[in-house]
């Protein structure tokens, strides 16, 4: 088999990347309640993108119950550890979920909880590291109201 | 290979995907072959009709908040309480071996009250009779919490219960009621369980109404919720007058509907939402 | 009275060994933004901080918002340098403390 040209790996790739973006909407604007909460936990420096994997499901079954696990890179030493980590719901009427605070003893930076999402809205993770460098990641969860389960 | 073929071959692979993904989810949802003159062809819990988040809160007994009920319960079952100076243990013993199979075979014929009891009126009888306690109210936390207790000493034995004899009346009645169109949206439990289970309504997955996992803790409550409470929120959700908790016609629904789902397993606690 | 919240981590463990440390407790968490029958607001009560400390050291701790399920449920991990005890609690918010401790062991 010969090897693909340069358009072949263009259209591959282009239509990879069609695929993963398609379902992810992009990261809206945080204003509001939420964006205070922010401000207040970084001190008003923004955040980079990666490090934090948010898991959520895409659907939430109910919105009293949905279950949440963050798992943050992290060597987990005295020297280079997760500290903080704020989670909060930009759609709640207050945006504030939980701030979780890890040490090295902990091993790693990966927690789970079950949080009440009052609609369909964005959940949005910022880790704080111990070296004071910031990350920000964030899922849109659908919360289906109105039927016998709501 | 022409170079367009290959961005549609991309796309393929993509709804190939979800097509799998759709086809995975219908085989997910297993259930038992059904006994002959039963109206399923496959009897299902309601567990195979709930997403994958709720049935893991179901799967690991720490995660299940249902627990907390049946661990309240466990003290409870050893707590002495009214005139007679006695507790459940007094004369049941150990639950885990006295009350095994017991929340199984529910509703059961009394023969001293000449009608069918649940769980729930049995626990009452117990103590008013046999404690001389105060019995306590549906939907009490100490009435849903020992009923699911005994009845999780059935999780896993098969739901058996009676409906020939002095129950077939109990029976009819039951079934009668199962297809009678009720309240203003005019729907009986038929409507939804039994011609659309599967399908959605609204925002909701309709499961075949299955009572092997009750008292269930509803994500939607937060808390462990008696069958009767759930018949009394679907006959309130068709906008319909509904009977009251521990009435005769819901202990015949009850008995009607624990015989749709015969030959599961109990599932109790189980997580629904 | 409170229930006894419930715990789960391994016995034993191998030094230097990181393990799932999963709790639930029982708690209404009553967000403060519901009403009751007569329409009044039902006010706020929720535990508010859950902490663990292992021989005496924080491990892992987080404050909790009206946003958390009712009967909570926390997971985190733990690395177990030494033997000894995991001590737990959970802060109401009228004050009263919940808590629990568990021993491991070392893995022979």
């Amino acid at each position: 088999m010969r090897a693909i040209n340069r358009r072949q790996a263009f259209a591959l790739g282009g239509g990879f990347v069609m695929l993963t973006l398609m379902p992810i909407a992009a990261d809206a604007e945080v204003t509001g309640d939420a964006a205070k909460w922010i401000e207040t936990f970084t001190g008003g420096k923004p955040p980079a993108k990666g490090k934090i994997a948010l898991d959520l499901p895409e659907i939430a079954e109910n919105g009293n119950t949905v279950p949440l696990s963050i798992n943050i890179e992290s060597p987990m030493t005295a020297d280079a550890y997760v500290k903080d980590v704020l989670i909060i719901a930009d759609g709640n009427p207050n945006a504030g979920v939980a701030t979780l605070s890890f040490t090295p003893l902990s091993g790693k930076a990966e927690a789970s909880i079950r949080i009440r999402l009052a609609t369909t809205q964005n959940v949005i993770a910022v880790a704080k590291m111990s070296d004071g460098s910031l990350f920000m990641e964030q899922k849109t969860v659908k919360v289906t109201i109105g039927g016998c389960g709501g | 290979m022409a170079r367009r073929y290959v961005g549609l071959a991309a796309l393929v692979a993509a709804a190939a995907s979800v097509a799998t993904l759709a086809v995975a989810e219908d085989a997910e949802r297993k259930g038992i072959a059904a006994p002959p003159g039963h109206v399923f062809k496959t009897i299902i819990s309601g567990y195979e009709f709930r997403s994958k988040e709720t049935r893991a809160l179901q799967d690991d007994d720490l995660e299940n908040p249902g627990f907390l009920a049946v661990e309240r319960a466990a003290d409870v079952w050893k707590k002495v309480e009214g005139s007679e100076g006695k507790s459940c243990m007094s004369c049941h013993g150990e639950a885990e071996t006295s009350m095994k199979g017991v929340g199984a075979a529910m509703p059961k014929w009394d023969d001293k009250l000449k009608k069918p009891v649940n769980l729930e009126q049995r626990i009452n009888i117990c103590r008013s009779e046999h404690m001389k306690a105060e019995p306590w109210k549906f939907k009490s936390r100490e009435l849903t919490d020992m009923t699911a207790f005994v009845r999780y000493q059935s999780r896993g034995m098969k739901v058996s219960v009676k409906t020939d004899g002095p129950m077939s009346p109990w029976f009819e009645r039951g079934k009668q009621i199962y297809y009678t169109r009720y309240g203003q949206l005019d729907l009986a439990c038929e409507s939804c369980h039994e011609r659309n289970n599967g399908k959605f309504m609204r925002a909701d997955f309709l499961s075949q109404g299955q009572t092997n996992g009750f008292p269930t803790y509803r994500l939607r409550d937060q808390r462990l919720v008696p069958l009767h409470e759930r018949f009394e929120g679907c006959m309130f959700d068709v906008r319909a007058e509904p009977f009251k908790p521990l009435s005769d016609e819901f202990l015949a629904l009850e008995l009607y509907v624990a015989w749709r789902g015969i030959g599961l397993p109990v599932e109790t606690p189980s997580v629904r939402n | 009275m409170a229930d006894k919240p419930r715990i789960k981590l391994p016995k034993e463990a191998a030094k230097g060994e990181v393990i799932q440390i999963k709790t639930l407790v029982s708690h209404v968490m009553e967000s403060g933004q519901r009403k009751d029958a007569q329409g009044k607001a039902i006010p706020r009560k929720i535990i508010n901080k859950f902490a663990c400390e292992f021989n005496g050291k924080p491990v892992f701790s987080c404050a909790l918002e009206p946003a958390i399920s009712a009967n909570p449920y926390v997971q985190f991990d733990a690395r177990v340098d030494e033997a000894g005890t995991f001590k737990f609690s959970w802060t109401d918010d009228d004050g009263t403390v919940i808590t629990a401790e568990e021993k491991i062991a070392f893995k022979a």
